[in-house]
C-alpha cells in the first residue's frame, strides 16, 4: 500500500514548500530546516541572520516566534524566546520583518509558534497577514487538529499558507491520519517525547518509528527535537524527508560574544551540519 | 443545565490545547474518567477514603460572632479547612491519585501555588506508594515555606521554578514539560478546573461533594435546602465550582465568585480575570486570561499564592455568560482584614484565598435580612499564611499603604491599617449596592417561607 501512498503530488499543486521538498527528493537527499528563535536578541539581528541559514545550505527556516509560557521548548529556547520578548518582538513585528527578508531570501520560512498570540491577532487576520509578508507555512505547537479543523485549517489553506502538524512517538494510527488531513507542506515528527533542546543521543527505536510513520504518508515528513550534531543529521537524513536542528544554533545565538560574526558562525555551523546531506562536500551551494 | 457543549468544551471555552506529544495521553485520561466515575468499585473507593482518611463531611458552621458583626444575613461556613492536609485539595488529589493507579501509572506530578495542591498530592502519592514530585514557583516557595517543608516530609520531591514571574504560571508550565517528557510512567495532577479536557470537568466532579453535603446540612440547620447566596474565591476555580455546582440548577440561589483584586487594577498588579483580562489560550484551554495585546500572558499579583495565576477556569467563563454566576473581586487589603476579622469573631484562621469570598460575603450579609443564608465556601486554612499575614501587618503598622516596599503616608488620618481598610471596605460597600441596584436578588428582598419552597427539593 505505501509504494501508491508514497506517490509526489503533480507539480502544480505544490507550494513553495511542497516544491522545495520534491526538488531535494530528486537530488536523493534530505532537506536541512535550521530553527532559530525571532527577535534574539533583536529582529534586526535575525533578518540578517535568516539569509545567513540560507546560505548555509538551509532548505527551509523555522522561525521561533517567542511566547510568555512556551511550554514544549527546554532551556535554552525559553531563555531565547525570553530575550525576543525583552526587545520587544511581537508576531506582527516579525511578519514585517519576513516581508523585508522575502526580497533578499528565496528560501520557504515556516514559523514555529503558540496559539496565543495567534488567537490574539485572530485567526482570519493572523492567515491574511502571513501571506502577504511571504511566509509559506506555520506550525502551531500547541493546536492539535481536533482545535484547528474548524477555522485555523480553512482559514490558512485560503490564503495559501501551508500547515504543519505535529507527530509524536505517542501519536497512533488514528492520529497519524487526521494529522495529515491537517496538513499541508510537511508533517513534523517529533523524535522523543519531551521538550525541544540538543541532547547527545536519540532513541535507539528512532529510526525505526521514523520508517513506519513516513510509509502511511503521503506528505514529507521532517524530524526534530533533540538534534545537534552533522552524524545524527547524517542517521535521520537517511530516513526522513527533512532534518530540524534548533536548539543547538539557538545556543550559539546566545553564547556569541557582542560584536562577533554571528552571521558568519550560522552560515559556517549550518554548512557543517547540513554538509552530509548533500551530494558531495564540495556542492555545499547546489542547494541553493 | 449540561455546559459542555461540544466535546470538552463549555460554551466556547474549554478544549484541547496541547503539543502532540500529550494528546494520546490526554484522551487516554479521559477515557479512563469516563470509565472510573461510572464504576461502583472506584466510586466506593474514593468515598471511603474521602470518609475514613480525609475527614469528609466537613462540618458547616453557623459564624454568630461573624454574622452579629456583619449585621444582617446568617453567614454559614463550610469548613473545607478541617479537612486533613487543610484544603478542599485533597478531594481531587485523592480522585486524581485512585485514577492514576488504576491507569497504572506509577509516579504522579503536580503544579502548586500556595502549597495546598501540592501538599495534598503529595499525601496522596504517599497513601497509594506512588512517586510523586512537585512544581512550585520559587516566589511561591518563599511565602509558602511550611508547605514546602510538609511536602517534604511526605516524601515528594518540590522542584523549585525560577523561570518567568517564578509563581503557579511558570509551575504549571514546568510540570507540563515533565509530562510531555515522561508520560509513559506518569500522571499530572492538575490542581484546578483548568487545563485540557478531560480536567475542568474531573476536578470539579472530584470538588462537587462540597456543595452536596452543604446542601444537606443547611437543611438541617435551617430547615431550607437553599442558601440566598453562596460565596467562593476564584483561582482557577476549583473550590467555587465544588461549591456552585450543586446549587447551579436552583434559581433561588445567588452566586458570586472573588477573584484576586490584588494592589491596584492595572495588569500585573492583580488577578481579576473577568476585570482585565480577555479571551485567550493558555495550558491547554481557551478561557479568559490576563494577556497584552500581543498574547503574551501577563504577570499577576496577589497576596494569596493561590489565587495569583492569569487564567480562570473555562466553566467559569461559561457560568457568566449565561449570567448564572456573578464574579467579583477583592483586594489584597480587603482580604487581610477579613483574615483578621474571622480570626478575632470565631477563632479561624481562614486561608488567605478564602479570605477574599468571606470579604465579599460579609459585606452582603450585612445589606441582607437576618432571615436570610449567606453559605461562604471556606476552602483553607491559614496555617501556611501566618509568615505571610505577619509580614504584611509589620509593614502597615508602620503605616505604609502598600505591601513592602510602598510609600508612607505619617499623619494622615486615612493612613495605617484601620484607615487604609476602612476605606477600602467602603470602596466594597459602594460597589456592592451599585450592583445591588443594577441586579436584585432573583428572588426579591422578602424569603417565602422555607415549608412552602422545599416542596420536591428533598435529595433522592
Amino acid at each position: 500500500m505505501s509504494a501508491f501512498r508514497r506517490r509526489p503530488k503533480a507539480p502544480a499543486e505544490l507550494s513553495h514548500i511542497g516544491r522545495v521538498f520534491a526538488r531535494c527528493r530528486e537530488e536523493g537527499r534530505a532537506a536541512f530546516i535550521p530553527y532559530i528563535t525571532a527577535g534574539d536578541p533583536d529582529l534586526e539581528t535575525t533578518a540578517r541572520l535568516i539569509p545567513a541559514l540560507a546560505q548555509g545550505g538551509a532548505d527551509l527556516v523555522e522561525l521561533g516566534v517567542p511566547f510568555s509560557d512556551p511550554i514544549a521548548d527546554g532551556p535554552v529556547n525559553q531563555r531565547a524566546a525570553a530575550r525576543a520578548l525583552a526587545s520587544g518582538t511581537s508576531l506582527a513585528a516579525i511578519l514585517g520583518m519576513v516581508a523585508t527578508v522575502r526580497t533578499e531570501v528565496e528560501t520557504p520560512i515556516v514559523l514555529f509558534t503558540y496559539f496565543n498570540p495567534i488567537h490574539a491577532v485572530g485567526i482570519e487576520r493572523f492567515a491574511e497577514q502571513a501571506a502577504a509578508s511571504g511566509v509559506d507555512g506555520v506550525l502551531c505547537v500547541d493546536l492539535p487538529p481536533e482545535e484547528a479543523e474548524r477555522e485555523y485549517v480553512p482559514a490558512m489553506r485560503a490564503q495559501g499558507v501551508d500547515t504543519t502538524f505535529l507527530l509524536a512517538p505517542t501519536s497512533g494510527k488514528e492520529r497519524i491520519r487526521r494529522v495529515e488531513e491537517a496538513s499541508s507542506g510537511f508533517v513534523y515528527y517529533v523524535s522523543r517525547t519531551g521538550v525541544t533542546g540538543a541532547r547527545t543521543t536519540l532513541p535507539a527505536d528512532l529510526l525505526k518509528q521514523i520508517r513506519r510513520t513516513r510509509r502511511k504518508l503521503s506528505l514529507p515528513l521532517a524530524v526534530g527535537f533533540g538534534i545537534r550534531t552533522p552524524e545524527q543529521v547524517a542517521e535521520l537524513g537517511k530516513v526522513a524527508d527533512g532534518v530540524v536542528v534548533g536548539s543547538a544554533l539557538v545556543r550559539m545565538v546566545e553564547e556569541a560574544s557582542p560584536g562577533a560574526d554571528l552571521a558568519g558562525i550560522l552560515t559556517a555551523e549550518v554548512r557543517r551540519l547540513s554538509g552530509p546531506l548533500r551530494p558531495s562536500p564540495e556542492s555545499g551551494e547546489a542547494s541553493r | 443545565m449540561r455546559p459542555e457543549t461540544r466535546e470538552g468544551y463549555f460554551g466556547e471555552y474549554g478544549g484541547r490545547f496541547l503539543p502532540e506529544t500529550l494528546m494520546a495521553p490526554v484522551l487516554e485520561l479521559a477515557r479512563a474518567y469516563d470509565k472510573a466515575r461510572r464504576q461502583r468499585g472506584f466510586r466506593k473507593r474514593l468515598a471511603d477514603l474521602l470518609g475514613s482518611y480525609a475527614g469528609r463531611p466537613t462540618p458547616l458552621y453557623f459564624a454568630e460572632r461573624l454574622t452579629k458583626e456583619a449585621g444582617g444575613a446568617r453567614i454559614y461556613l463550610k469548613r473545607e479547612d478541617l479537612l486533613h492536609t487543610g484544603a478542599h485539595k485533597i478531594n481531587n488529589a485523592i480522585g486524581q491519585a485512585l485514577l492514576a493507579q488504576s491507569m497504572g501509572k506509577e509516579r504522579v506530578i503536580a503544579e502548586t501555588g500556595a502549597g495546598q495542591h501540592g501538599v495534598a498530592t503529595a499525601t496522596a502519592a504517599a497513601l497509594l506508594g506512588l512517586r510523586c514530585s512537585v512544581y512550585m514557583g520559587e516566589e511561591d516557595m518563599d511565602r509558602q515555606r511550611l508547605n514546602v517543608h510538609r511536602m517534604r516530609l511526605l516524601g515528594a520531591e518540590v522542584v523549585g521554578v525560577d523561570s518567568g514571574s517564578r509563581t503557579l504560571k511558570d509551575a504549571i508550565n514546568e510540570a507540563l514539560r515533565d509530562w510531555v517528557t515522561n508520560v509513559e510512567n506518569t500522571h499530572y495532577v492538575l490542581g484546578s478546573v483548568l487545563g485540557p479536557d478531560p480536567y475542568p470537568r474531573m476536578v470539579r466532579d472530584f470538588h462537587r461533594v462540597i456543595g452536596d453535603e452543604a446542601r444537606l446540612q443547611l437543611k438541617k440547620a435551617t430547615g431550607r435546602l437553599w442558601p440566598d447566596l453562596a460565596v467562593a474565591c476564584v483561582g482557577g476555580g476549583s473550590n467555587a465550582l465544588g461549591l456552585f455546582t450543586a446549587f447551579l440548577g436552583d434559581s433561588r440561589v445567588r452566586l458570586i465568585g472573588v477573584e484576586a483584586g490584588g494592589s491596584g487594577s492595572a495588569l500585573g498588579q492583580h488577578a481579576a480575570r473577568f476585570s482585565g483580562g480577555s479571551v485567550g489560550v493558555l495550558h491547554g484551554t481557551r478561557t479568559r486570561v490576563l494577556q497584552d495585546a500581543t498574547g503574551q500572558i501577563a504577570p499577576t499579583h496577589s497576596v494569596s499564592a493561590g489565587l495569583d495565576y492569569p487564567a480562570i477556569g473555562p466553566e467559569h467563563v461559561w457560568l457568566r455568560e449565561t449570567g448564572r454566576v456573578e464574579y467579583t473581586s477583592a483586594t489584597d487589603v480587603e482580604a487581610i482584614a477579613a483574615f483578621h476579622q474571622l480570626a478575632a469573631t470565631e477563632g479561624i484562621l481562614p486561608a488567605l484565598e478564602s479570605a477574599h469570598a468571606l470579604a465579599e460575603a460579609v459585606v452582603h450579609a450585612g445589606r441582607m435580612s437576618p432571615k436570610m443564608v449567606v453559605l461562604v465556601n471556606l476552602s483553607g486554612r491559614g496555617d501556611k499564611d501566618v509568615e505571610s499575614v505577619l509580614a504584611w501587618d509589620r509593614a502597615h503598622r508602620r503605616g505604609d499603604s502598600e505591601p513592602p516596599p510602598g510609600p508612607v503616608h505619617h499623619g494622615d488620618p486615612a493612613s495605617g491599617p484601620v484607615g487604609t481598610v476602612a476605606r477600602s471596605l467602603r470602596r466594597k460597600a459602594r460597589e456592592v449596592e451599585r450592583r445591588r441596584l443594577d441586579q436584585p436578588l432573583p428572588h426579591g428582598a422578602s424569603l417565602p417561607s422555607p415549608e412552602v419552597e422545599e416542596n420536591g427539593e428533598e435529595p433522592s
